[in-house]
């Protein structure tokens, strides 16, 4: 977080990423599967994060768990950076890569 | 192990937990401060590569994130040890959280089963009851019996603490 002096930022509208064209999200994030991470742990912290539906993110903890990875959100590169900063604090094994 | 009070989350601690808490989360904090080495396999679990195939990018990251990352994860085992009284007495300790600190504990005792999960090569499958079992076999009073206990304690007082806040 910047200081007091520190410009305030409009923030920036997220759109529903279902909507917006592949091209114009060039960037994902992916979770990967770890032994420790506790199933319902991933979950919440997806809910928490991304404010996504229980549903949705117990589908997306249950793709990591079984397929190994999924990508958890989609946008510009800065926007991923910064969910994988997040996932890190609270302990998600997150990357991020071109989609 | 915790549970809802109004808007508090309530756990009775024995003397031993309190002792084991203080341990893992001054264990974590110390890996953060003194002991930080990427080349440590932990601190490479807890501050990933975000671009595994990319080191320059993952430097780059690193220098944005890698401070504010830390600070977080110093003050999350830090909300572990502030709940908890140097000395827990006889009769063990109450502690009361808030939402805040719930969710403050729920990411530091993470980062420590994290921690310990990597040091005690914990893999996808791992049968924590067997394994135990073939340490206690191999040496009951070796530190592997009590470093997979704490573990696996770890891991029971997370869930508990997640369903107090679930529910």
């Amino acid at each position: 977080m910047g200081g007091m002096a520190a410009p305030q930022v409009a923030p920036v509208e997220t759109p529903d990423t279902d909507e917006v064209p592949v091209s114009d999200r060039p960037w994902v994030t992916i979770v990967w599967d770890d032994p420790v991470n506790l199933m319902t742990y991933v979950t919440w912290v997806f809910q928490k994060l991304f404010g996504y539906s229980r549903e949705k993110a117990e589908q997306l903890m249950l793709d990591v768990h079984h397929k190994g990875r999924a990508v958890v959100s989609s946008g510009a590169r800065e926007r991923m950076e910064h969910d994988a900063s997040q996932l890190h604090a609270y302990g998600l094994w997150a990357t991020v890569d071109r989609s | 192990m915790f549970r809802r009070q109004g808007d508090r989350y309530v756990a009775t601690l024995a003397v031993d937990e309190v002792r084991v808490l203080r341990k893992v989360a001054s264990e974590v904090v110390g890996l953060l401060t003194d002991g930080f080495d990427h080349s440590d396999p932990v601190v490479g679990r807890l501050f990933p590569e975000v671009y595994p195939d990319d080191s320059a990018s993952t430097a780059e990251f690193r220098r944005y994130t890698e401070g504010d990352l830390k600070t977080a994860k110093i003050d999350q085992a830090g909300a572990i040890l502030a709940a908890l009284p140097d000395s827990a007495g006889e009769t063990g300790h109450e502690v009361r959280l808030d939402a805040e600190a719930a969710e403050a504990w729920l990411r530091a005792l993470n980062d420590a089963r994290l921690a310990m999960g990597v040091r005690l090569e914990i893999k996808d499958g791992t049968d924590l009851g067997e394994e135990l079992d073939d340490a206690v076999a191999e040496d009951p009073t070796s530190s592997r019996v009590f470093q997979l206990s704490v573990y696996a304690y770890l891991g029971y007082l997370q869930e508990s603490l997640l369903n107090a806040l679930i529910d």
